[in-house]
């Protein structure tokens, strides 16, 4: 008695998931780590040799650099003293890679998406996926506004 | 979506279908899955939120627990009243002040009622009061952080149960004593009951502004057992009425003696009055002892204050303060209606509820219709205040709470039912069995001027569960239940246990308070004494036996994460800042053989935790809320040497960061 319930019970279940066809696919994924996207990405050493055309994903689409802005610069470094010190020294290679001459292998918008945006950038940009690779650690997201994260660009663009 | 809950639907019907081809059941406690749509209705599919926060007293674990309706998903425990080993609430420096009384550390309460805080009579989302029974306590939860911000001891009270229950727009929240005592305190012969045994009525002050609460002014009154409370609102602003049994005065075998008398008493309290007589300076000073404390989200710490002296009002001193309302059968609930009119109390030794009517009361005292006078507080005739009487039908009514559409619904302890009845007319209108044995029940915002959307669910608390769920050895869990109150017939959905005994619970609607939560404190307001902002500035000093680690976490790894130069007999105080900046990016930390508990600090706080390691060796120290991919690399060690060591403090991390 019980086996033949448990049966049809089975049969009730395969019947209602096969009629739903999977379910969930119909509905984009909320979290934060979505699979990477289907088409063929870029190779780490494809992106960096690429580096100029690699602006990231995230909040920021062009930054006008200018000319350097001590004062945003000085703003930078104490933000970065703050909240990234912890893993990244300014010259040496921490526990993250150092800043020093970034701008001379990435593009402004790059920087700024990564620390903005650091999960989907460890998931699905290119260079981001290497770093991870690299690294074994999604950077941390330290919660700095857009404002915060172009004075940190601004001090890195000390760092030379 | 509504694929999904068509199949939800179909594999319910179908395991209807095959539960009762199997012959399996007796029929009891069939409501739960009696009617259609119940599953449907109580489903969140995974990811969408649920549609209101429900926060229910702990009972006698000391805390709060959050579930989400109509999910009755557990979300949270809040610790309030007792300690709790998963948070280190009570047991780090900085919240082991939260539990400090003039009794000492008190690590436990009983938690009875939640209450949410009230502007214009409404739930404004600000905060939850909940109050401790044994050594009475009220608490404030801040519903930013979901943490307990607050709490203040109730002096010249014992057995504090008729509490918070604030006032309109949270004026005051107001506290009752359940157990007569001498006030202030002697020592007696407890025969001497009727003699040196008083009750009070506590109003405390500072309901809406954080860190203020206080004890405005007590009221002294008779010894009788004060039992519940509810605020006036509307018309009735103003007003707090507190129930109250054993009238007959009686100190021994109350379950026999306190029941003799047909009427005991709700006392009407008119606070504003309170208020006059207070600036009119017509109290007296008496002296008690209590302590306040509060938690600084700032300074990530509590402050234990001890304060001492009370303004007391007399009511014999004081005309108008205070008034009897003669009501039948030991009454416990006391509730008023969403108009503010009706004054509902339930005779727990009753069938029948009493209905008070406001403005009766009223009239009854501009024209004196007084039976007698006790201790200068007017007994009220009964005749001249009854609006009416619902004769139910049940046994052992409780505790009433209302829709906005003109119905109350009333639990009934000992026939295990709630029933529905119409304020206008007092028909009862439907009834239903709860499983088993209800306390209190809650509709959202059902205590309020405005229940939300009408009243759409109720909560039925319940104190016995046997055969509801697996069976667990001798204890077995209370439980709740959700009913769909939004047609004419009150339907059951859905049966969830509790954490201890789920005394009351109040619902508000998620959209009132999810957007102003707190996802984590930025580390440029971070206020702590021994904050430590910066891996550079991470540091161990010693002062004399004591030794003060200023230490950080970020995922994944401690700063210092080697310590040398401690020595048996130490007292180790880990001072641990969390840099992440990130929501829900906890850390812990747990060293070995560490005599509390763990700390979990929560991004940008600084937590502390006393260490007094008792043998020399090697000790381990990691975090113990799994934080990333590297989370079991998070660890370090502490060196412990012999007290007559010569080893020198010394700490470092990887190649950088080595001190002295």
């Amino acid at each position: 008695m019980k086996s033949k319930g448990s049966l049809l019970l089975a049969v009730v279940v395969a019947l209602c998931m096969g009629a739903c066809g999977g379910g969930s696919g119909d509905k984009e994924s909320k979290g934060k780590f979505a699979p990477p996207p289907v088409a063929k990405p870029l190779t780490f050493e494809e992106a960096k040799a690429d580096w100029k055309n690699q602006k990231g994903l995230g909040p920021v689409t062009n930054v006008d650099l200018g000319e350097l802005d001590d004062a945003l610069a000085a703003r930078g470094k104490e933000i970065y003293e703050l909240k990234c010190t912890a893993c990244h020294s300014p010259e040496n290679e921490k526990l993250g890679p150092a800043p020093k001459g970034i701008l001379e292998r990435r593009t402004p918008e790059w920087i700024m998406n990564m620390i903005l945006n650091p999960e989907e950038m460890a998931m699905k940009d290119p260079i981001g996926r290497g770093l991870l690779t690299k690294y074994n650690t999604v950077m941390a997201n330290q919660g700095l506004s857009q404002d915060d994260a172009r004075a940190v660009l601004e001090y890195f663009r000390t760092l030379k | 979506m509504k694929s999904m809950k068509l199949i939800l639907m179909s594999l319910t019907l179908g395991s209807v279908f095959l539960f009762s081809g199997c012959g399996n059941g007796d029929g009891k406690g069939t409501g739960a899955i009696g009617s259609s749509g119940a599953a449907e209705k109580v489903y969140v599919a995974p990811g969408e939120l649920d549609e209101y926060y429900q926060f229910f007293s702990g009972g006698f674990s000391g805390q709060v627990t959050v579930h989400g309706l109509p999910s009755g998903r557990l979300l949270k425990t809040i610790p309030v009243f007792a300690t709790d080993g998963e948070k280190g609430y009570g047991f780090n420096e900085e919240t082991k002040p939260m539990l400090m009384t003039t009794f000492g550390f008190v690590p436990w309460d009983d938690a009875h009622h939640p209450k949410l805080s009230q502007t214009n009579g409404e739930h404004d989302g600000n905060f939850l009061f909940i109050n401790g029974n044994n050594t009475p306590r009220v608490a404030r939860i801040d519903l930013t952080t979901f943490e307990t911000t607050e709490i203040i001891q109730i002096p010249n009270t014992a057995g504090l149960h008729g509490s918070p229950y604030p006032t309109q727009n949270s004026e005051y929240l107001v506290a009752g004593t359940r157990f007569s005592v001498p006030i202030p305190q002697e020592d007696v012969s407890i025969d001497t009951y009727k003699e040196n045994f008083k009750g009070t009525f506590t109003f405390i002050s500072g309901g809406q502004e954080p860190g203020k609460m206080d004890i405005a002014f007590q009221i002294l009154v008779p010894g009788y057992d004060y039992d519940l409370a509810t605020s006036g609102k509307g018309p009735s602003h103003g007003w707090t009425f507190f129930t109250s049994y054993n009238v007959e005065q009686e100190n021994t075998l109350k379950e026999k003696y306190a029941s003799q008398y047909d009427k005991d008493y709700i006392a009407a309290v008119n606070w504003k009055k309170a208020e006059e007589y207070i600036a009119q300076g017509k109290f007296k000073e008496w002296p008690a002892e209590y302590y306040h404390n509060f938690y600084n989200d700032k300074t990530h710490t509590a402050t234990a204050t001890k304060k001492s002296g009370v303004k007391v009002l007399i009511p014999a001193e004081c005309p108008g303060l205070v008034y009897y309302l003669p009501t039948p059968k030991s009454p416990h609930g006391v509730d008023v209606n969403p108009t503010g009119e009706l004054i509902v109390g339930s005779g727990k030794l009753s069938a029948d509820l009493t209905v008070h009517s406001f403005a009766k009361m009223l009239a009854a005292i501009e024209a004196e219709s007084f039976d007698q006078e006790i201790d200068g507080i007017p007994v009220l005739n009964f005749e001249a205040i009854v609006a009416g009487t619902v004769a139910s039908g049940g046994l052992g009514p409780l505790h009433t709470e209302f829709d906005g559409r003109g119905n109350a619904y009333t639990s009934f302890f000992i026939s295990s039912e709630i029933v529905k009845w119409s304020t206008e007319t007092f028909e009862v209108l439907d009834r239903i069995p709860s499983y088993y044995s209800i306390g209190h029940l809650s509709i959202p915002g059902g205590g309020s001027m405005k229940p939300w959307e009408n009243g759409k669910y109720m909560i039925s608390m319940n104190k016995i569960t046997k055969d509801r769920y697996l069976p667990t050895g001798p204890e077995l869990a209370h439980s709740a239940q959700l009913y769909d109150i939004s047609g004419d017939k009150m339907e059951l959905l859905l049966d969830f246990p509790t954490m201890g005994e789920p005394h009351y619970a109040q619902g508000i609607l998620a959209s009132k308070i999810i957007d102003r939560q707190v996802k984590f404190f930025p580390l440029e307001e971070n206020e702590h004494t021994y904050k430590t902002l910066n891996e550079k500035d991470t540091r161990v000093e010693r002062d004399g036996n004591e030794v003060h680690i200023y230490a950080t976490m970020i995922r994944s790894h401690f700063a210092p994460d080697n310590i040398e130069g401690v020595k048996v007999g130490d007292k180790v105080y880990f001072h641990v800042t969390n840099l992440e900046q990130d929501w829900d990016v906890p850390h812990g930390l747990a060293i070995m053989g560490a005599q509390n508990a763990e700390l979990l600090i929560m991004p940008g706080q600084t937590e502390t935790l006393l260490w007094e390691p008792l043998t020399p060796g090697i000790f381990p120290f990691y975090c113990s809320d799994f934080c990333s991919a590297l989370h079991q690399e998070m660890q370090g060690y502490v060196r412990v040497s012999p007290a007559d060591s010569d080893v020198k403090l010394s700490w470092k991390l990887g190649d950088e960061g080595s001190g002295n």
